[in-house]
């Protein structure tokens, strides 16, 4: 190669960086170039609005006849669930528990469970119960049936998968948005949101399962003469017991999440309407004491379902007396069910929990906060304009406007803006001059950006960058994809409050990625660290999103950089996971014949083993990305100013179709990134001659 | 402890001028029957510059009833492919596969069910046991899919759990079974529906060598019981050596020779099976029966040794008795006579 900058695609970035350059130095004249006319916006939500208006004229009476239909099993539930004592409602769950993975988890429950007693808010857990008690088996059974279809006909798949990735991405608000309209509002449309989000993981739990199964197994089956029905049935099924329990662990999970979101709407008077109703009061101390509710019947689900599934395949010992022995259990808890039944007629306390007998932990909470906000005033208000001022402000709007007396302390002056670039275009030839042109393009790209910031960049150069980004990591497909993709975000009119979201979004990622890969690095060779951040990174799994937020209101109130850190907290979760998994299962020979040719521990990490961990890694930024999107949407409800922001109006004010185009928005966006960084991390892969599992 | 029945003549299963073309579209070249009159040597090459992958190609052989017939071939051989097909879990492009005279190819989906379940049993390399299932269970599971009741169908299965050595971990569930139980539990259930024909799909390559040798054994001592024919696949030659009745060799689809195995180790057919049986040393494959000099006659009064004796064990008895002994097969009835004379004379014709 003569010289390195001839090279065809290096050309083709000068040339976009050029476009850019010129668009921005003459945003003032060409206004359409940087900011997308208004004239042009096509009226998509207009349509929308238009449209389902006269549909709901024609067929509203169907929809509000199905509403009527499914509001039957849930006031049947909440029948059950209120007319039962709650000590017998807490034997049950316990003695579930018990059978699910043991006393341990009993003790939790019966602590977890009598808390939500002892605060007085048994009924509205119950409420919340109810609906995810009714909503599962739907989603299951809905889950299963294309989960079979999906995997004996390719077809099906075809056009299952994608449904269930537009399902996965659109931002949970965005889903209540037509469901309100066609349903009327009240507990059905939170049950019919939830069917519709948590049915997904058990359709692809399904399928992973069936197709998992060995061939030998299938095969012998076959031998045995199993004709095609008992091949599944008796076969094939249960060979997949686990996957399909875990389906449903992570279908019941998805459905409690998505009850709870749904409480936005009101009407329920469940545990989330509670939650949201002193966040919206700012009485944070009671939220937290609710909140935990939530994060407590959560943990306590996700331990008993996946409790069934991890157990699963360890072998029920022993032969009949045993089958016996379970039957006698079932026996003993129906016959104990009935005493506590009967205690609790005669004992009032038992059944229905007075409420001055309730504690009211809520005033110390508050207390303890305001003087922990009291004593580090200085501390959190340095952090958070210095967060501002630093990070969130250049990326926002450029080092060109962020940059001043009032922040920065100075004013940047025209020695400032050469130093800038010209340490910028420095740094980037002497990486052409060694042949690094990623390198060289992506600093020029990175001094643009930082000078004039996200949302001052023309669109049509984003438009550009990042099309021809996908270009070159996917080919034409996925650069179509992004181009017509975020093409529809701009024609609709959506890319300025796009931006902002993304900008929040992006620094939150950047980081998680950083710190939390570094985090994961050092629990894959430190098991001490490891074990302290386990059992950290599951709760944060489990714990519903919204309940995240709380603490965070507490010390920091309302506001972006509040919405940074929630989703900062929630997203950093895989980054850490999948950099300390990939770190350990590396191939211990690869790593046994470094040390034997003598690297160091340093270069044994940099040079061997995150090389070879890349694809994981890779992944794990996916998963961070996807993680910081969900929450983003949650951080709606703290005043961002994103798409969220224009999904969760659309909710609370009924204009379906603007809510409804931007929570198609946000799914696009997720849709694009989440294709990108797994083609990276594939094509790593294929090159490592690695499978990721 | 091998299969000392003098053969039965009679055909139980018949392989013939079979092909396994993966690929779409590559019946095509099947479609005429001009295809039946060419190389297959020539043709399979034809079909593989076209990027179909050829797995089997023209293959053709017998299995007897009562016979321990071993298909050897390396990875990629097309050895399981071919008792895929045999058993129809994969469909064969063409040929035919006669069972008992009837051809496999035309049975309907439930013709072969119920052929399944009464006349086949397989035995798998990675056993194919169903995890959730407990030893008895597994085994009395194709008698479950045939609709047994409870009773009868456990009945069974503790017979041949005997058969099998097995007592006493009825109720263990597969996982905790070591590889060489579980395989016996493989083995136990392929034969509960009391199967004609039995196939074995590598089915001690997964064990450890020790494991292995006491399993060929064991399935000699089976197989002298149950008497079934018996198509076992390996990549073993030194097994194939050890358990055949006769055996072919395969390469790259194709089979190179079929032979009992001495056959092969005195005549290889080419350089490749050479490659195999040089190495085998002869006075442990020769058999008494196999040094026995036609032209001398019987002495009543000479030693008698068994038919299957290998030579090895022989030596000393040539080296002292210059008129040679005289062997008997297992009803005790001469064959003939065999000397050091007649063991030179065998050896000499295997070097040419």
């Amino acid at each position: 190669m003569k010289n390195s900058i001839f090279e065809k695609n290096t050309l083709t970035w000068i040339g976009i960086i050029f476009i850019t350059l010129i668009l921005l130095i003459f945003q003032d004249k060409w206004v359409w170039a940087s900011k997308y006319p208004r004239e042009l916006i096509v009226p998509f939500s207009d349509w929308i609005n238009f449209s389902m208006e006269k549909f709901i004229e024609q067929f509203g009476w169907f929809f509000l006849n199905i509403s009527w239909l499914l509001s039957w099993p849930i006031i049947g539930a909440q029948w059950l669930l209120h007319s039962l004592p709650w000590i017998v409602v807490i034997f049950l769950v316990c003695f579930i528990a018990i059978l699910s993975s043991g006393v341990r988890l009993a003790l939790f429950t019966l602590s977890a469970t009598f808390y939500m007693v002892l605060i007085g808010y048994w009924e509205e857990s119950m409420n919340t119960l109810a609906l995810v008690i009714i909503s599962v088996p739907m989603a299951v059974f809905i889950g299963f049936g294309l989960g079979v279809w999906g995997f004996f006909s390719k077809r099906a798949e075809k056009v299952i998968m994608p449904i269930l990735d537009i399902f996965q991405t659109v931002p949970t608000f965005a889903y209540l948005l037509p469901i309100l309209l066609l349903f009327g509002f009240g507990t059905v449309v939170g049950l019919i949101a939830s069917i519709l989000y948590s049915f997904p993981p058990m359709v692809r739990n399904t399928i992973l399962g069936l197709k998992r199964v060995p061939d030998h197994i299938i095969e012998s089956a076959i031998m045995s003469g199993a004709n095609t029905k008992q091949l599944f049935w008796q076969a094939m099924l249960p060979s997949c017991k686990k996957q399909i329990l875990l389906g449903i662990n992570q279908s019941t999970m998805a459905a409690l999440s998505m009850v709870i979101i749904a409480a936005i709407i009101g009407g329920t008077a469940d545990i989330g309407w509670e939650v949201l109703y002193y966040i919206r009061k700012a009485e944070v101390g009671q939220s937290l004491v609710v909140g935990l509710v939530i994060a407590l019947m959560a943990i306590i689900i996700d331990r008993i379902t996946s409790g069934f599934a991890l157990n699963s395949d360890k072998a029920v010992k022993g032969p009949k007396y045993l089958k016996n022995m379970r039957l006698n259990y079932y026996g003993f808890a129906i016959l104990v069910s009935i005493l506590l039944f009967i205690v609790a007629s005669f004992f009032q306390v038992l059944a229905d929990w007075p409420y001055n007998l309730s504690i009211w932990v809520s005033s110390y909470i508050n207390n303890f906060f305001e003087t922990f906000v009291k004593t580090f005033r200085t501390e959190i208000k340095l952090l958070k304009t210095y967060t501002l001022f630093f990070i969130m402000l250049p990326t926002k709007i450029g080092f060109q406007q962020a940059v001043s007396p009032f922040t920065w302390g100075f004013q940047l002056e025209m020695g400032h803006k050469i130093f800038y670039f010209m340490s910028f275009i420095l740094g980037a030839l002497w990486f052409l001059k060694n042949k690094k042109n990623e390198i060289f393009i992506f600093l020029l790209l990175l001094m643009i950006f930082l000078y004039f910031g996200l949302t001052n960049m023309p669109w049509l150069s984003l438009l550009l960058i990042y099309s021809f980004f996908a270009w070159r990591v996917g080919g034409y497909k996925l650069a179509l994809g992004t181009f017509f993709g975020l093409g529809f975000i701009v024609v609709v009119g959506m890319w300025p409050e796009a931006m902002i979201s993304i900008y929040l979004c992006g620094i939150a990622v950047v980081f998680c990625f950083i710190v939390g890969t570094s985090l994961g690095i050092w629990a894959a060779h430190n098991s001490v660290v490891s074990s302290i951040i386990r059992p950290i990174n599951d709760t944060l799994q489990t714990i519903p999103l919204f309940v995240i937020l709380i603490p965070f209101v507490m010390l920091f109130k309302i506001g972006d950089f509040t919405g940074l850190l929630a989703i900062i907290i929630y997203a950093i979760v895989p980054s850490i996971r999948y950099a300390e998994n990939g770190i350990r299962n590396l191939p211990s020979e690869v790593i046994d014949a470094s040390t034997m040719m003598g690297s160091t521990k340093m270069q044994l990490l940099f040079l061997v083993k995150i090389p070879l961990a890349l694809p994981v890694i890779m992944l794990g930024l996916n998963q961070t990305i996807m993680y910081g999107i969900a929450m983003l949407v949650i951080a709606a409800l703290i005043g961002t100013n994103g798409l969220e922001q224009i999904v969760f109006i659309g909710l609370t004010d009924g204009n379906m179709g603007k809510g409804f185009i931007a929570g198609i928005s946000m799914a696009i966006i997720a849709m694009i990134v989440d294709r990108i960084t797994k083609t990276i991390s594939e094509k790593r892969s294929e090159a490592l001659g690695l499978s990721i599992k | 402890m091998k299969n000392n029945v003098e053969l039965s003549k009679q055909i139980k299963l018949s392989c013939r001028n079979l092909w396994k073309v993966y690929g779409d579209n590559s019946d095509d070249f099947f479609s005429n029957n001009s295809y039946s009159q060419e190389d297959p040597s020539i043709l399979s090459k034809k079909i593989t510059e076209h990027g179909h992958i050829v797995a089997n190609a023209d293959v053709s052989f017998d299995v007897h009833i009562g016979e321990i017939f071993v298909i050897m071939g390396l990875s990629g051989s097309g050895k399981s492919t071919i008792v895929r097909c045999l058993s129809r879990l994969i469909e064969p492009t063409v040929g035919k596969i006669l069972l008992d005279e009837e051809n496999l190819l035309g049975k309907s989906e439930k013709e072969l069910i119920e052929i399944r379940r009464h006349k086949m049993g397989m035995v798998f390399q990675n056993f194919g046991l169903l995890p959730h299932l407990n030893v008895i269970e597994n085994i009395a599971f194709p008698l479950k899919l045939q609709g047994l009741k409870e009773k009868e169908r456990l009945e069974k299965a503790v017979r041949v759990i005997e058969l099998v050595g097995l007592n006493g971990r009825e109720n263990n569930f597969p996982m905790e079974l070591s590889g060489g139980q579980q395989q016996r539990v493989g083995i136990a259930r392929s034969l509960a529906v009391e199967p004609d024909v039995w196939f074995l799909d590598e089915p001690f390559s997964a064990l450890d060598p020790l494991i292995r040798k006491q399993m060929q054994d064991e399935f000699l001592r089976i197989q002298s019981l149950q008497k079934k024919s018996v198509v076992f696949i390996t990549h073993d030659f030194q097994e194939a050596l050890r358990i055949a009745d006769r055996m072919a060799i395969m390469r790259d689809g194709q089979i190179v020779q079929i032979g009992k195995p001495v056959d092969l180790i005195l005549n290889p057919k080419d350089n490749y099976i050479r490659d195999f049986t040089k190495d085998v040393p002869w006075e442990s494959v020769l058999k008494a029966s196999d040094i026995i000099d036609k032209s001398q006659k019987i002495l009543q009064k000479a030693e008698e040794v068994p038919f299957d004796m290998p030579v090895a064990k022989m030596l000393p008895l040539l080296s002292k008795k210059s008129v040679g002994v005289v062997v008997v097969d297992q009803a005790g009835k001469k064959l003939g006579m065999a000397n050091a004379q007649s063991f030179v004379t065998a050896l000499a014709t295997a070097e040419n």
